[in-house]
């Protein structure tokens, strides 16, 4: 790979690679005999005129259901896919109930079919591409493969297609599908006020991202930069804190002379051990108005009244912070463990020798060392943070919440807490839509800055 | 110098008793809560620490009738298992591709996955809960459908697995095929066995995983109290029933199943470590 391509290229590439595709289609017709041509009708019809019973029952298999879903099913949905329906549920003038359209259905199964025609037409290739080399095979003289090597190839040299075929099926159906749908909905007004069947929902264009952008009148904007604001910060804070006291930890315990060192790790890590519901839950309890800590502040005189920990933005937002420390500084602290043993002892007896004093030791030999080697898992931490539902969710649910703040949304609210809000709470789904995209596009630009800054990142093997 | 470093050492042991305090804290509250008798001194939230009154009570509740905690237990116990069988195999069979063989669009399917990584979630969750609708896998088919939606999507989280696999040298490989082993024979007869360590790892974070997801679980059981897990089920009773006296309730639950994911961790301590350390050194 090496150098970049410049996108101008990559285009011209890519045309000239389909002009090629398209010329070789073009050769494998007028060159092929007559069992390759109707393979162009009739997928399969040449590999089983040839023996390769496996290859065309697959082939003419996939294109029979193929075709059956698309136009027995897909195409009702298709044809509406511009306007996602025009008629809902209602009734009829003589009082029976009209089922109408229903976006929601249009929408997904116009994607799916779209999808299932993708795929009839790279089989279809596949299928051409079958014919032409058995053909050139038995021109030249030689066997084709039989059915047992072609079944034995997919525990062999195929194998990565069985290993990978229900993975990427699972994937589609569950990840690649759904955000496709929702990155249209983006684009709809699919919300409380469109729910299909009785409300179809339609195409809006731009409308929602004006909206989540607008400042003014019934914009999200600055609730938007509010929560997209505290978002980073908390992820910056929620990273490299724990990372360094993490570290801290770590090096705490991996000094000579501490003894039962197995005994301190098992204590921190029961935070990971113990299922996050349950202690955030208390924890989180533990702080509120009436909790454990306010009481006994209270009972032993420090003060009066209740410290507001859940319902002051700022202390929320601290207490927040500080609560994730307890969480993930086990975490980082194992981590920690490991790599720390991995630096050669004598660096730190030259330095000692040189009259270095823990501090000058640890900024200039642990602390790159350890940067270097985790520099990538900083990052996934830091898309992880930036993501992190369940602190967030189980301690505030994003309160507290003001008149300021619009689309329900608090001053904890992270971006995923505010859309797993719009989503259950105000069933504003345009706007969790919008609200995701604009998470991937966060992560997506963090990721890239990060990875054109940090050398460890780009080789996939250079840090061994 | 002894001196000093003496010193040194005991504010480091004061420090780690301080830190211990402060990690062990919450846990010996939780425990005793649990233990507040719901007869004499109701199950709310109260501003002490030590019950006046020890009893069972509230861990009896668990157990009657009226309560659903053993079916929500039943419930999490029967999805963690198949989950964390089917999610090992999936992560297995893409690791094992993806690290050992190379074949066409090896790269861009990993770029892909990689940049459907970065979407969140939870913006996914109402198509997915009208795809299990249409399978009719909510509600009363809560536990296949949330089976089917771990699973389904659990190849992404090839990373450490496959992490674990480059490092095994090729060499292995190309001795076995050379002796006319299959592909398949390699995976079979040769990685699994040598890979204990990340088969147990993965297992154990794909069962650990279900016990805290609230959010897919409440949302595919819409209301439909015998498909929850102990999560949501958990979770409400903090935060909708606090003042029926639920409290102490939800501390007893959390304990029962805290302990028994608690103890199985700290066993299989050694595999999670190694696991996440070869992870955020790879990447």
């Amino acid at each position: 790979m090496g150098e970049k391509k410049t996108i101008g290229r990559q285009i011209a590439e890519a045309f000239g690679w389909l002009g090629a595709d398209l010329k070789d289609i073009g050769t494998t017709f007028a060159q092929g005999d007559f069992r390759t041509r109707i393979s162009y009708l009739i997928m399969g019809f040449g590999q089983i005129l040839r023996g390769q019973f496996v290859r065309g029952i697959a082939m003419l298999a996939s294109q029979g259901l193929l075709l059956y879903f698309i136009f027995g099913f897909g195409m009702q949905y298709l044809k509406d896919i511009t306007t996602l329906g025009t008629s809902g549920r209602g009734f009829n003038p003589d009082g029976t109930v009209s089922y109408g359209d229903n976006s929601f259905f249009i929408l997904l199964y116009s994607l799916l079919t779209i999808f299932a025609i993708a795929a009839l037409i790279l089989l279809w290739r596949i299928n051409l591409y079958h014919n032409r080399d058995a053909q050139r095979l038995l021109a030249a003289g030689k066997k084709l493969p039989s059915n047992r090597q072609d079944l034995h190839s997919l525990l062999d040299h195929n194998f990565d297609k069985t290993l990978l075929a229900l993975p990427c099926l699972g994937i589609f159906v569950f990840t690649v599908l759904p955000i496709i749908f929702m990155i249209c909905v983006a684009f709809t007004n699919y919300d409380y006020n469109h729910q299909p069947p009785s409300q179809l929902f339609t195409w809006v264009g731009l409308e929602n991202f004006k909206n989540l952008f607008s400042m003014g009148g019934d914009g999200y904007g600055s609730t938007f930069f509010t929560v997209l604001g505290w978002t980073l910060i908390w992820s910056f804070f929620a990273t490299f804190l724990n990372y360094f006291l993490g570290m801290a930890v770590a090096i705490l315990i991996n000094q000579k002379g501490i003894k039962f060192k197995k005994l301190w790790r098992t204590i921190l890590v029961m935070t990971i051990a113990v299922p996050q519901f349950v202690s955030l839950l208390y924890v989180g309890k533990m702080f509120a108005a009436d909790g454990l800590v306010n009481s006994y502040l209270i009972k032993w005189g420090f003060i009066t009244r209740a410290i507001p920990f859940w319902t002051n933005p700022l202390y929320a937002r601290i207490l927040i912070i500080v609560i994730n420390l307890w969480v993930g500084i086990p975490y980082i602290m194992l981590i920690a463990t490991g790599l720390l043993m991995n630096i050669p002892e004598d660096l730190y007896e030259s330095a000692k020798i040189d009259g270095a004093n823990p501090f000058q030791m640890f900024f200039s030999i642990t602390l790159p060392y350890m940067l270097f080697v985790t520099g990538p898992f900083l990052l996934t931490q830091f898309i992880g943070n930036l993501n992190n539902f369940n602190v967030i969710y189980l301690l505030t649910q994003g309160k507290p919440q003001s008149m300021s703040l619009k689309g329900g949304a608090g001053y904890t609210d992270l971006l995923v807490t505010w859309l797993y809000k719009m989503t259950v709470n105000d069933t504003d789904y345009k706007t969790a839509a919008v609200i995701g995209i604009m998470v991937f596009v966060v992560t997506a630009v963090i990721s890239l800055i990060v990875y054109n800054v940090l050398p460890s990142v780009k080789d996939e093997e250079g840090f061994q | 110098m002894t001196k000093k470093k003496r010193i040194g050492l005991t504010i480091s042991y004061i420090v780690l008793i301080l830190i211990s305090i402060i990690w062990l804290f919450p846990f010996f509250c939780l425990v005793l809560q649990s233990f507040r008798s719901y007869q004499t001194e109701f199950g709310g939230m109260v501003n002490y620490l030590v019950p006046k009154q020890f009893s069972l009570d509230s861990y009896k509740f668990l157990f009657t009738e009226g309560s659903q905690f053993t079916r929500w237990y039943a419930n999490t116990f029967v999805i963690a298992c198949v989950v964390s069988v089917l999610q090992t195999v999936v992560v297995i069979c893409v690791s094992y591709a993806l690290s050992r063989m190379r074949f066409a669009g090896r790269k861009l399917l990993m770029n892909i996955w990689l940049v459907l990584g970065m979407f969140p979630g939870f913006l996914t969750m109402i198509c997915l809960y009208f795809l299990l609708k249409q399978m009719g896998l909510t509600q009363d088919g809560a536990v296949p459908g949330l089976i089917l939606i771990y699973v389904a999507s659990s190849g992404m989280g090839y990373y450490v697995c496959k992490g674990y696999f480059d490092t095994m040298p090729k060499a292995l490989d190309e001795a076995a095929r050379i002796d006319g082993a299959s592909r398949f024979q390699i995976l079979y007869q040769m990685i699994i066995p040598l890979s204990k360590p990340i088969i147990i790892y993965t297992m154990l974070v794909s069962f650990m995983a279900p016990w805290c997801d609230f959010v897919f679980a409440s949302y595919v059981a819409f209301g439909k109290s015998d498909s929850y897990n102990v999560a949501v089920a958990l979770q409400r009773w903090v935060w909708t029933n606090d003042y029926q006296g639920y409290f102490t309730r939800f501390c007893a639950g959390g304990i029962l199943v805290a302990v028994p994911v608690t103890l199985l961790f700290m066993f299989l301590q050694k595999y999670y470590v190694e696991g996440v350390t070869g992870g955020a050194v790879k990447g």
